[in-house]
């Protein structure tokens, strides 16, 4: 039989693999960095073949989407920061390897809950009385979507990541059958409602990313500093470790759902009350999915994560752009991020792993 | 309109348009059993969509008129873009032990980007005169009866041999055992990273076959596409609902497509109040997951070996990590 010569006779491989020390920060930087150089370039490479565009004009074009005018970059600035905000909310649950992949919906129930607050009480009370009550509720919906899987993994175990997802889509149908409801003309779009709306310094987007920019510095020592943070990180690490030290991993697991899915809640109240005043079931837009990959591409770490929510923000916003400018499909945007994203995924294997090849031998 | 008509209505709406999640659950239980997690198919239903109709066009610009040939045509340029999606998926999550839920999601990105573009490049009037070839036999019928073509034969087909692969022979076992301990696998001489491979991009080619059913047969209107990722995250809900076993996976489909299409048809069926109103429809759109959730807590809580998920789902396996 061939399996029998094989070992006998030790063949070693062309090359094996084996886990990297950690790197010096300067070669994970280039690493990084030239993965999202290759990417740009296989990127301009596709569009110059499906839609014949000078790959430079197309990167100036995106450049000027993003940068081109202050209300541009007011946008990036906003949608950047709504960005970190969900990707802060998920970071605490995915340092403990719970994979909680409904921020989606977390955010969407807690802008339904703020809507609600505001529908329903309209000016009967003071707008600092109704934005206290909206607050509390957007937290309490948000933490509760949350609460919910981490029972069920903390009591039995249940896979999180199916049943996060599938907290989406029942939020978003929650959300569909309240804007019925709503809506006594059919029309089920409530329009802006003119309650609850937070106080403007300088412009309306400014509050908003202060707030974030508060949460970012505060996740950033809750994760390094605090005790709680120390026991997330156990946690994700190997949790028979942590009950072996003393550890509630149950106790744990709840306590960090219930943080992120509060993060979440703010997000929505901030979405509701700063920007939308209203709720559509397009209302996280998606943006829950993208908080994954900033959270996991900035490492959790959550001043790393306000480079990655930027560079996201740059791709969607400068890709819209281009599909303005140059008038091709809306998805083009999508295209150019999924590649882009492909390799940077693909690099992370570089950094944690090496490769080493047959060595000569030697007799 | 008699009532056994709209019952018969109801029926065939749901069981066939059930054939889209069936094409993608049967998909992703294969990918799952080997231990991976794929959040891309979406994207791949999406892209299987894309390439077959693309096929089809080409083929009819031709002038090529055999039914035969582009229906068949059609189905293998599906399954093979889907299957190029699950080569892109196993290259980053299996070769280069990427994160799983991140490469899934990127993949969804992609995959809606791509079948967009490729879908307002298409002429629908061009691809959709093949609509009568998938419809076949029933091409003719007035009624919802129109929906049970060639397709939704070979979706039942695909998961009855899935099934017997998976449950009845070696290569199954062996499949198992991956997604159960890639190392004891890898112990007993089975190639990890082949069968992986082999299970994600032969699960992806099915998956695909689920979007280029939904647009060649069930809906077959020129914004047809639109609504192919939705339905996407419904198959990877059929998952769980089947508890990976695509037998089961036939009745769950033919359950979530008569819960989805409910919102349209119960208010002529039932005379209730409540019900006739629109109202109703998103809480019963939301049935199909809130079940979902359930049979997954239910199954979490009975602890039974062979309703669980595989062992090592999500978890990437490198063979000289201890």
């Amino acid at each position: 039989m061939a399996k029998k010569d094989n070992t006998a006779r030790i063949h070693e491989p062309l090359f094996h693999i084996a886990k990297r020390d950690a790197l010096p920060l300067g070669k994970t930087v280039l690493i990084r960095a030239s993965a999202i150089l290759i990417s740009l370039v296989v990127c301009a490479i596709v569009c110059f073949v499906l839609i014949k565009i000078n790959p430079l004009e197309l990167y100036s074009t995106m450049f000027e989407g993003v940068f081109g005018t202050s209300r541009r970059i007011w946008k990036f600035l906003k949608d950047s920061a709504v960005l970190l905000c969900f990707a802060l909310a998920v970071t605490p649950a995915f340092k403990m390897k719970f994979w909680n992949i409904g921020a989606e919906g977390q955010v969407l129930v807690s802008c339904l809950a703020s809507v609600a607050c505001m529908y329903y009480l309209k000016d009967s009370v003071d707008t600092w009385l109704l934005l206290i009550i909206m607050f509390v509720a957007s937290v309490l919906a948000g933490a509760a979507w949350a609460l919910l899987p981490a029972i069920c993994k903390a009591q039995w175990n249940t896979n999180e990541t199916l049943f996060t997802l599938m907290m989406n889509y029942v939020a978003t149908n929650l959300v569909a059958f309240f804007l019925i409801k709503w809506t006594p003309d059919g029309s089920s779009s409530l329009g802006s409602l003119p309650y609850g709306h937070l106080p403007q310094v300088l412009n309306e987007y400014l509050l908003l990313i202060i707030v974030v920019a508060l949460l970012t510095v505060g996740m950033y020592i809750y994760l390094k500093y605090s005790k709680q943070g120390y026991e997330i990180s156990v946690v994700g690490e190997s949790q028979k470790t942590a009950s072996y030290i003393g550890i509630s991993v149950k106790k744990v697991i709840v306590r960090t759902m219930l943080v992120s899915g509060a993060i979440c809640g703010l997000a929505g109240f901030l979405i509701v009350s700063a920007l939308d005043h209203s709720v559509t079931t397009e209302s996280a837009g998606g943006q829950g999915f993208t908080a994954i990959m900033v959270s996991w591409l900035g490492k959790f770490n959550p001043f790393i994560m306000i480079i990655t929510s930027f560079l996201m923000i740059f791709l969607q916003q400068g890709a819209d752009r281009i599909s303005t400018e140059f008038n091709i499909s809306n998805a083009f945007p999508s295209i150019v991020t999924g590649i882009i994203l492909f390799f940077i995924i693909g690099c992370e294997f570089f950094i944690n792993y090496k490769i080493i090849f047959r060595q000569k031998e030697v007799k | 309109m008699n009532i056994f008509t709209s019952i018969f209505n109801y029926l065939f709406s749901a069981i066939p348009l059930g054939m889209t999640f069936l094409y993608g659950s049967t998909g992703e239980i294969l990918t799952e059993k080997a231990g991976h997690l794929n959040l891309g198919i979406p994207g791949i239903m999406c892209v299987g969509a894309a390439g077959g109709c693309a096929s089809i066009q080409l083929l009819i610009n031709a002038g090529i008129t055999n039914p035969v040939l582009i229906v068949v045509v059609g189905i293998l340029c599906a399954f093979l873009s889907g299957a190029l999606m699950g080569l892109i998926y196993s290259v980053l999550a299996v070769t280069f032990h990427a994160n799983q839920n991140v490469t899934g999601l990127a993949l969804t990105t992609f995959g809606v980007g791509v079948m967009k573009f490729t879908m307002t490049k298409l002429l629908p009037v061009k691809y959709l005169n093949a609509l009568p070839y998938f419809r076949f036999p029933f091409n003719s019928s007035q009624t919802s009866l129109k929906y049970c073509g060639v397709m939704v034969f070979l979706g039942i087909a695909v998961a009855i041999a899935t099934s017997y692969v998976l449950f009845r022979t070696r290569v199954g076992l062996h499949l198992r055992a991956v997604g159960e301990n890639p190392a004891t696998a890898d112990a007993v001489g089975i190639n990890v990273s082949l069968y992986k491979y082999m299970a994600t991009c032969i699960g992806s080619g099915i998956s695909g076959l689920g979007g280029l059913f939904y647009i060649m047969d069930y809906a077959g209107s020129r914004e047809a596409y639109l609504s192919i990722e939705a339905l996407g995250w419904l198959a990877i809900a059929l998952v769980i609902f089947a508890l990976w076993k695509p037998h089961v996976s036939i009745f769950g489909s033919a359950i979530f497509g008569a819960l989805f299409v409910a919102g349209s048809f119960i208010p002529s069926l039932i005379p209730i109040a409540m019900l006739q109103k629109m109202e109703a429809t998103p809480l019963l759109k939301m049935l199909p997951y809130v079940v979902t959730v359930i049979v997954l807590v239910v199954t979490s809580i009975r602890d039974k070996k062979e309703n669980q998920p595989p062992a090592s789902l999500g978890v990437p396996y490198f063979r000289e990590e201890r």
